[in-house]
C-alpha cells in the first residue's frame, strides 16, 4: 500500500484556490473571445450542471421523487427578470396591464436579484414541500407535477404581476460564464460538503429506508424539506440566470418537457452521484446541439436522405429507455470522482479492480 | 343562473366527466396491480386514436370495424409496453419504473410527432352520432348519451370479470401480493398482462369517444387528459374501478361548473383539477372510495 | 471500466467532435440564409406550413447575385432557450448573411437579442406580437402586428356586421390571442364609444377541447359578434361546439384561422365563420398571389395557407434586399431591408415602416361552401 504522506492543509487550500482563479481567468478571456455559440453552450452547461444537482438532491441523494422543477425555474426566472428589469422596459413591455407597484418602479443589479431569486423559491418549495413531502414515491411525484403546473397557469393569468402568455422581454444579459460556472461551482461545493456532513448521511439515510431513518432518529420532516427548499433554491437561480441569457421569458417555457429535459440529464449521469450529474447535464446539452445532424438532410451515396426534424428528442427518449432497464444506475451510479480512483487509473491498477466494482 | 343553462352546463359535464371515466379506469387498474402510474396512459389514448384515424382515413374500413381493430391494436400495444419497458424493472426500485413510464410517454409523443407529423387530422365523426337533440332547452347531441351509457355498460361489465371470474381473481390476488398469489398458483405475469390488455382496450374507447367528440387529434393531445385522469382515479380511490369512474364524472363536472360559475377565472380551469388533486390527498389519501393503504414497516 | 461506461464516453467524445464542426465554407461561393422555425413541439404545425412556403420560393427563385442560395433550417422545437440557440448557431457556425423566422412571437423575441447583437437581420414571416420589433432595428417582418389587426376586425364587426355588443373568448396561453384580444377590445370600446361594449370576456388553454361552459356563459350574455382569437385546431372545436349548443351569431378570428384544417374539421359548422389575414386565395391582392396559388397546388396538391404565403413572401423579401445591398454583407442586407418599399409580394405590397413591421393591407375572409372567400378588403391608415 502506498505511504500516505499528510499533505499541508495550506497547500491545498492554495491549489484549489490557484486553480479556481485560473479558471476564472480562462472564462473572462473566452467570454470575449470565444464565439458565441461555443459561450452559448457554454453558459447553458454551467445553469444546467446547477439545475440538474438541485434535482438530484432531492429526487437521487434523498430519494424523493419530484416532478416539480420547472415550476421553482419559473418563479426563479419570473423574480430575476421583474427585478433586473428597467422601469423603462417594464413599461413598454406590460402594454394590456401595467406592472403593479412597486415592481415597476425597481430596478437591482444582479446579485441581489438572484439572492431574492433564490429566497422566493426556497419560499415556494417549503410551501410546496411541506404538505407534500409526506406522501411516498408517485405521489409525491404526480403532486409535484401538479403544483409545477399551478404556478405555470397562475404565471399565465395573472397578466399585471407576469404580463401573462406574452412573458418578459429586454431582460438584461447579465449572464456569462462567470456568473453561470460560478452557479455550478457554488452548487457543486455546496453538494460535496453537504453530503459529507450529518445531514447528507440523513439525506441518504432518508433515500435507503424512511422508516429505519425515523427509528435512528432522524427527523423526517426537517430534513426532505431541507433537501426540497435546497432544490427548488438552487433551480430558482438556474431559472434565474437561464431568463437573463436569453433575456425573454414566458410561461409556456416552463412546462413539463423541461422537468423531463433534467429529470433525464440526472437520470443518465446516476441518481446519487454529483460527479455522474456534472458529465451528464454538460455532456446532454452538448449532445442536443450536436445531435442536430440527425435532422439535417444528408447525403450518402448520391441519395439525399431528407432530414427528420424531431429525431433529437426520440434518440433521448430511446437513450432514457435504455439507461433506466439496462444501466439503472446510469453512468456513474452511486460513485464519485476522487483522486485515489484518478491514481490507479493512472497506474493501470484499474484493470484488476473492474471485477469488483462492476 | 337559470336552471336551463345549469342544466346544459350539467349535460356537458356529464359527458366530459364520463370521458375521463373512461382514461380514469384504465390508470387505475394498472396502479392497482403494480402500483406504477402508467406515465405512458395518456399516449396510449393518442395512438389509439390515430388507429382508428387511419383506419378510417388510409385503409377506408368502415367506421365499426376500424374503431374494434383500433381497440384490439392498443390493446396489444399496452402489453407491448408492459413487457418491454416494466416488466424487467418488475424487482427495481419504483423510481425506476416511474422513470421508465414518462421515458416511454415522451418517446411514444415524440415518435407520434415524427410520424404522424405536427399538424392536427380530423376524426372520422360519423353523422348517426351526431344528430341532434333538444330536450327543454338544453342542446344535445346523440353522442351525449352514448358515452355515459357506454362508460356505465363499461363499469358493469369490468366489476363483473374482475369480482365474479378466476381472471378477475387472479387479478386481485396480484393486487396484493405476487409471490403469495404465485404460490397459490396465480400466473401472474398473465395477470398483469390482461390488466394492462383492458386498461388499453379501455384508453383506445376513451380515445375513440374523444375523437367523437372533438373531431380533432394531434401528437400532443394525450399529456393533459391523462394527468387529469390520473387525477380523477386518485380522486375516486387508487386501484377501486367505480372509484375513478366516479372520479372522473366529479373531476369532469367539476370544470365544467367552475367555469360556468366564475367565467372570469376560466383560464385556472386546468388548475383546479391539480388544485383537487393536492386537496385529495391531503383531506383523504385513500379517495373517495379507495380500501386502507397498508404500510408494511 | 465497465462497458456501458466506455460506451459511453466514446459517445460523449463523439458528440464533441461533431460539435466542432465542418469549418464553414467562404461565402463567395453562394448565399446563405438561415431559417429557424418550430419544427416539431407545440407549434409544430405552423413552422412546417411556413417551410413548406419558404420551400416553394427557393425552388422557384435558387440564385441570387449570381450565386445559388443555400437555405439552413434550424429547428427550435417551439422552445425558446433553442431558439436563442438556434439563432447563434446559424450566425456563428453556419454565417449565413440574413435569417428567416420564426412562427411564434414568443420564439422570435427570443432569437432578436441574439441577431441584433451579431448584426444580422431577420425577417419573421408570421410573428404578429409588436413586442418583436420593439427597440430591435435588426428584426423586421413581412406581417402586419396586432394592434392593426384587432382593430381590423372590430372595424368589420362594427362597420360590416351593425355589431354594438360582442364577446370575447381568447386563447389565454398564447400571446397572439391574448394581444389581439386586448386591441380588438379597445377598438370596439373606441367605436361604439361604450368602454362597456365587450359584454362577455372568458378564456381558455390551448388544447383544451371543451369550450362548452365558456360558450354557455357566452350565449346567456346574448352578444352580437363573439371574437375568438386562438389557432385553428383549437377554433374550429369552438364553433362546432358554439353551433351545437345553439350559438348563431358571428365568429370572428386572426389570421391563424386560415389553415385547410380549420375546414377539414370544423366542416359545416366553421361557415360564416369571418377571420382577417394577409392574403386571399380565392381573389388574389397582387399577380404574385394568383402565380403563388397556383404553384402551391402544384406542388402540394392542396389549398394553401397564409403561413406558407408569408414564408414564401419572407424569402422573396430577403432576396431583393440582397439584390439592392449588392453584397452578401449582413449590415448592408439589413440597410436594404429597411428600405424595402413596394415589394410585390403574394401577401400584398410591402412596405417596411420605421419599426421594421409591414404596412401593408388585411383582408377579412369569410367561410362559404366549404372555402375561403374574400369579403373585404382593408387599408392601413
Amino acid at each position: 500500500m502506498a505511504e500516505q504522506r499528510a499533505v499541508h492543509p495550506l497547500l491545498k487550500i492554495a491549489v484549489v484556490c490557484g486553480a479556481l482563479i485560473l479558471f476564472f481567468l480562462v472564462l473572462s478571456w473566452g467570454q470575449e473571445h470565444w464565439d458565441a455559440y461555443t459561450v452559448r453552450i457554454l453558459n447553458l452547461c454551467g445553469i444546467y450542471i446547477g439545475i440538474t444537482l438541485g434535482l438530484n438532491l432531492c429526487n437521487g441523494f434523498t430519494g424523493q421523487f419530484s416532478l416539480g422543477i420547472a415550476g421553482f425555474m419559473a418563479v426563479g426566472a419570473y423574480t430575476t427578470a421583474l427585478l433586473t428589469m428597467s422601469p423603462a422596459v417594464k413599461q413598454a413591455v406590460f402594454f394590456i396591464q401595467p406592472l403593479i407597484y412597486p415592481l415597476n418602479s425597481i430596478q437591482w443589479g444582479f446579485l441581489p436579484a438572484l439572492l431574492m431569486a433564490a429566497v422566493v423559491s426556497g419560499i415556494v418549495g417549503f410551501l410546496v414541500g411541506a404538505p407534500a413531502i409526506r406522501f411516498r414515491g408517485d405521489y409525491l411525484a404526480i403532486t409535484t407535477l401538479g403544483f409545477a403546473e399551478i404556478i405555470r397557469i397562475v404565471f399565465t393569468n395573472i397578466v399585471p404581476i407576469t404580463n401573462g402568455a406574452l412573458g418578459l422581454k429586454g431582460i438584461p444579459p447579465h449572464t456569462n460564464l462567470l456568473w453561470s460556472w460560478g452557479f455550478a461551482l457554488v452548487c457543486i461545493a455546496v453538494m460535496v460538503r453537504l453530503m459529507r456532513t450529518t445531514y447528507g448521511r440523513a439525506l441518504k439515510a432518508i433515500r435507503d429506508d424512511e422508516v429505519a431513518a425515523e427509528a435512528m432518529g432522524v427527523n423526517l420532516f426537517f430534513h426532505k424539506n431541507l433537501a426540497f427548499v435546497m432544490s427548488a433554491m438552487m433551480a430558482g437561480v438556474g431559472g434565474g440566470l437561464l431568463g437573463n441569457l436569453i433575456t425573454t421569458i414566458d410561461p409556456n417555457m416552463f412546462r413539463f418537457p423541461l422537468t423531463f429535459t433534467v429529470l433525464m440529464m440526472a437520470v443518465l449521469g446516476g441518481l446519487g452521484s454529483i460527479t455522474g450529474t456534472v458529465i451528464s447535464a454538460a455532456a446532454v446539452t452538448i449532445a442536443m446541439e450536436a445531435f442536430r445532424a440527425l435532422e439535417e438532410p444528408r447525403v450518402i451515396l448520391g441519395l439525399t436522405i431528407p432530414g427528420v426534424p424531431g429525431m433529437r428528442m426520440v434518440v433521448f427518449s430511446v437513450a432514457l429507455m435504455i439507461v433506466i432497464l439496462f444501466y439503472p444506475k446510469g453512468f456513474m451510479g452511486d460513485r464519485e470522482f476522487s483522486l485515489d480512483r484518478v491514481k490507479r487509473l493512472a497506474a493501470g491498477l484499474d484493470r484488476t479492480n473492474t471485477s469488483k466494482q462492476g | 343562473m337559470t336552471l336551463e343553462i345549469f342544466l346544459q352546463n350539467a349535460a356537458n359535464g356529464i359527458t366530459l366527466g364520463s370521458l375521463y371515466a373512461l382514461l380514469a379506469i384504465g390508470y387505475t387498474m394498472v396502479y392497482g396491480i403494480l402500483r406504477l402510474i402508467n406515465f405512458a396512459h395518456g399516449e396510449i389514448f393518442m395512438i389509439s386514436t390515430y388507429f382508428a384515424f387511419y383506419g378510417t382515413a388510409i385503409f377506408a374500413l368502415p367506421w365499426q370495424v376500424a374503431f374494434v381493430v383500433a381497440i384490439v391494436l392498443t390493446a396489444l400495444l399496452g402489453v407491448v409496453i408492459e413487457h418491454a419497458a416494466y416488466r424487467p424493472l418488475r424487482d427495481a426500485p419504483r423510481i425506476s419504473a416511474l422513470i421508465s413510464a414518462i421515458g416511454v410517454s415522451f418517446l411514444m409523443a415524440n415518435l407520434g410527432l415524427v410520424i404522424f407529423g405536427g399538424r392536427p387530422k380530423t376524426f372520422y365523426r360519423p353523422p348517426i352520432f351526431q344528430v341532434p337533440i333538444e330536450l327543454g332547452g338544453v342542446r344535445v347531441v346523440v353522442l351525449f348519451f352514448v358515452i355515459p351509457l357506454l362508460t356505465a355498460i363499461l363499469l358493469v361489465a369490468l366489476n363483473y370479470i374482475v369480482y365474479k371470474t378466476k381472471t378477475g381473481l387472479a387479478m386481485r390476488a396480484a393486487q396484493w401480493d405476487f409471490d403469495t398469489a404465485r404460490l397459490m398458483g396465480v400466473d401472474v405475469d398473465r395477470a398483469i398482462s390482461i390488466t394492462f390488455a383492458i386498461g388499453s382496450a379501455l384508453a383506445a374507447v376513451g380515445g375513440i369517444m374523444w375523437g367523437l367528440r372533438f373531431a380533432e387529434i394531434n401528437p400532443n393531445m394525450g399529456l393533459f387528459p391523462g394527468l387529469k385522469c390520473f387525477i380523477a382515479a386518485v380522486f375516486g380511490g387508487i386501484g377501486n374501478i367505480s372509484g375513478a369512474v366516479l372520479g372522473g364524472f366529479i373531476l369532469g363536472f367539476g370544470e365544467i361548473m367552475l367555469v360556468a360559475f366564475l367565467p372570469g377565472l376560466a383560464g385556472y380551469r386546468d388548475a383546479f383539477a391539480f388544485v383537487v388533486l393536492i386537496l385529495i390527498l391531503l383531506v383523504r389519501p385513500t379517495g373517495l372510495l379507495g380500501d386502507k393503504q397498508r404500510v408494511k414497516v | 471500466m465497465a462497458l456501458h461506461r466506455r460506451l459511453m464516453m466514446v459517445l460523449f467524445c463523439a458528440a464533441l467532435v461533431s460539435m466542432c464542426g465542418i469549418a464553414a465554407a467562404a461565402s463567395e461561393t453562394e448565399i446563405r440564409i438561415g431559417v429557424y422555425e418550430p419544427m416539431t413541439g407545440a407549434m409544430a404545425a405552423g413552422g412546417q406550413m411556413t417551410m413548406e412556403g419558404i420551400q416553394l420560393a427557393q425552388e422557384q427563385r435558387p440564385k441570387v447575385l449570381g450565386l445559388p442560395v443555400r437555405v439552413i433550417l434550424v429547428d427550435n422545437r417551439s422552445d425558446k432557450v433553442e431558439a436563442a440557440t438556434a439563432v447563434t448557431r446559424l450566425i456563428q457556425k453556419d454565417k449565413v448573411c440574413a435569417i428567416i423566422g420564426s412562427y411564434g412571437s414568443a420564439l422570435s423575441m427570443s432569437g432578436g437579442p441574439v441577431a441584433q447583437a451579431a448584426k444580422v437581420p431577420v425577417m419573421g414571416c408570421s410573428p404578429t406580437n409588436p413586442l418583436v420589433t420593439l427597440g430591435n432595428d435588426y428584426y423586421f417582418r413581412a406581417c402586419f402586428i396586432d394592434p392593426f389587426q384587432g382593430r381590423v376586425m372590430a372595424q368589420f364587426a362594427y362597420d360590416k356586421l351593425g355589431a354594438r355588443k360582442a364577446a370575447i373568448i381568447q386563447d389565454i396561453a398564447q400571446d397572439y390571442a391574448v394581444g389581439l384580444a386586448n386591441f380588438f377590445r379597445q377598438a370596439f370600446n373606441e367605436l361604439t364609444e361604450d368602454p362597456k361594449s365587450i359584454i362577455a370576456f372568458t378564456s381558455y388553454q390551448t388544447g383544451d377541447r371543451d369550450y362548452t361552459a365558456q360558450l354557455t356563459y357566452v350565449a346567456n350574455a346574448k352578444p352580437d359578434v363573439v371574437f375568438a382569437p386562438g389557432y385553428y385546431a383549437d377554433a374550429a372545436v369552438l364553433v362546432t361546439q358554439a353551433r351545437s349548443l345553439g350559438l348563431k351569431m358571428p365568429f370572428l378570428g386572426g389570421d391563424t384561422f386560415e389553415a385547410p384544417e380549420f375546414i377539414e374539421i370544423g366542416g359545416k359548422n366553421v361557415e360564416g365563420v369571418y377571420f382577417s389575414t394577409h392574403y386571399s386565395a380565392d381573389a388574389p391582392v397582387t399577380p404574385a398571389s394568383e402565380r403563388f396559388v397556383a404553384l402551391y397546388k402544384a406542388r402540394f396538391k392542396t389549398a394553401p395557407n397564409t403561413f406558407a404565403a408569408l414564408g414564401y413572401d419572407c424569402y422573396n423579401l430577403v432576396l431583393d434586399a440582397i439584390e439592392r445591398a449588392g453584397s452578401s454583407n449582413p449590415k448592408a442586407i439589413r440597410d436594404a431591408m429597411a428600405e424595402t418599399k413596394d415589394f410585390v409580394g403574394a401577401t400584398g405590397i410591402i412596405t417596411l415602416d420605421a419599426n421594421g413591421d409591414a404596412t401593408k393591407s388585411a383582408v377579412v375572409l369569410v367561410v362559404k361552401d366549404g372555402q375561403f372567400k374574400l369579403v373585404d378588403v382593408v387599408h392601413p391608415r
